[in-house]
């Protein structure tokens, strides 16, 4: 019986240690693949008739022409779609969101702005999130909804165009895609830097410790 | 009850879940039966050798054929169109082609005749003062091109449907196929829902002008619930037929559903 329970701590003990579930980080590196077809497909669309003065570099494109990328971009929507519903749905069940995300206050969010900047925010317990965190995750969430709404309404103008309206008009919800797109990439690149400036993070995100 | 409201009558969910089986390969299609739909799209995808790119092809144009079976099942091919006031109209409205304006199709109002073709009972060919004499409608819809961009538009014809009736079309076939005068030949297949939908128009006039050279001249299918590449301009026949007998852009990979 004493076997069984230093067995049943040792089971808590790796529980406590475990700072990503596997289902998130499953749907991370799914998210993350689904993320960058999406991008890559959307920019070769984007470039069939650019809203800027600029187009995307074909080597950063995916698909070949309009027709490939059209292919890409509605195939891997699918991946985005269901992975990123279970998210949520598991994100709100488990209670993760409220936990991990909440609460964020304005204070809170300036305090560790300052200390980011200043080198002197700590990550000494990587299944706290600070506040730059919390502001940033959940606003790439928000991101996350807003781009595929205005996605949906673009793809299907006259089925959703009680979706096309909540953006204003269909160009509209076109320039709105656009920036939530710009939103992600600048996310990425953020994400990315801090990533890799600490390591263990990454580790946990990989192997869950 | 909430469930059922966007079922399409006449169509069995079953059979259609069974027929887009049916599209994908072998380990695919077992896949998909062992792990119901949401899990089946995403082997699909993650599935795939990426690096082959003639297997991703194939793969991706399977997808495409999956996506037209869940808009077929969740969508109202009926819905109509917004329209909008006439303050709203983009001016100017753009010429666009795979050519120059220089290029475009300059049809000869006197030379010029509709022909149809098909399952039809009369086949009569049509010349333009004919068809002016027939009713006509104006709407004021939003084009969309496949590129992204679009623009507002007063268009002017007779619905379709109407002339369908009134050269009795067989309206159980599956498509209505145009065929057009640019160069190259363009053509365009129409489903038949989709050309008996209430906005489908054979359009002769663009902003209750006679419809100039650069959209079509003398005749265009104005279809606003799809994508710009299935409204053909300068149309010179029309068959109604129960083959899929491809298009000009479908042809080189556009998908042929492309409903908005």
């Amino acid at each position: 019986m004493s076997s069984l329970t230093v067995t049943d701590e040792q089971v808590s003990a790796t529980r406590a240690r475990m700072i990503q579930p596997a289902w998130v980080r499953v749907m991370h590196w799914v998210n993350a693949l689904a993320m960058i077809l999406m991008i890559l497909s959307g920019w070769q669309i984007y470039n069939a008739s650019p809203l800027f003065g600029f187009s995307f570099p074909r080597e950063y494109t995916l698909g070949g022409w309009l027709g490939g990328g059209l292919l890409w971009h509605f195939a891997a929507m699918w991946l985005l779609m269901v992975n990123g519903l279970a998210y949520l749905v598991t994100g709100f069940a488990t209670g993760r969101f409220r936990k991990k995300l909440l609460p964020i206050t304005p204070s809170g969010v300036l305090h560790d702005v300052r200390a980011a900047l200043t080198f002197k925010l700590a990550h000494d317990d990587l299944s706290v999130y600070n506040y730059v965190q919390r502001a940033l995750y959940a606003g790439i969430i928000l991101v996350g909804v807003l781009i595929v709404l205005s996605g949906l309404g673009m793809w299907k103008p006259v089925q959703l165009h009680w979706l096309v309206s909540l953006f204003g008009d269909y160009p509209t919800a076109r320039y709105v895609h656009f920036f939530c797109m710009a939103a992600i990439c600048a996310f990425l690149v953020v994400h990315v830097a801090l990533a890799l400036l600490v390591p263990k993070s990454l580790r946990a995100m990989i192997i869950g410790r | 009850m909430a469930k059922r409201s966007f079922l399409i009558p006449g169509v069995d969910k079953r059979l259609l879940i069974k027929d887009s089986i049916k599209t994908m390969p072998d380990v695919t299609r077992r896949r998909f039966i062992a792990g119901g739909a949401s899990l089946g799209a995403l082997t699909l995808l993650t599935g795939c050798d990426v690096v082959d790119s003639s297997s991703a092809d194939a793969l991706l144009a399977r997808v495409s054929k999956f996506n037209d079976a869940v808009q077929a099942f969740i969508f109202n091919p009926d819905a109509l169109a917004p329209t909008f006031p006439e303050s709203a109209i983009t001016k100017p409205f753009p010429f666009n082609a795979y050519y120059d304006l220089d290029d475009a199709p300059d049809v000869s109002a006197a030379d010029w005749k509709l022909e149809v073709r098909g399952l039809v009972d009369n086949k009569k060919s049509w010349t333009l003062d004919e068809l002016y004499k027939l009713p006509q409608v104006t709407q004021i819809t939003r084009h969309i091109c496949v590129e992204g961009w679009s623009a507002i538009g007063s268009w002017t014809g007779t619905p379709l449907r109407d002339f369908l009736k009134l050269i009795g079309a067989d309206t159980r076939a599956k498509y209505v196929w145009f065929q057009c005068a640019d160069k190259d030949g363009y053509n365009s297949p129409l489903d038949m829902r989709t050309a008996l939908h209430p906005q489908t128009q054979m359009t002769f006039k663009y902003a209750n002008e006679i419809l100039p050279r650069a959209y079509g001249f003398p005749m265009k299918i104005r279809v606003p619930t799809k994508l710009g590449f299935k409204n053909p301009k300068y149309v010179v026949s029309m068959e109604v037929t129960n083959d899929y007998k491809g298009g000009y852009w479908e042809d080189q990979g556009y998908n042929s559903f492309s409903g908005s």
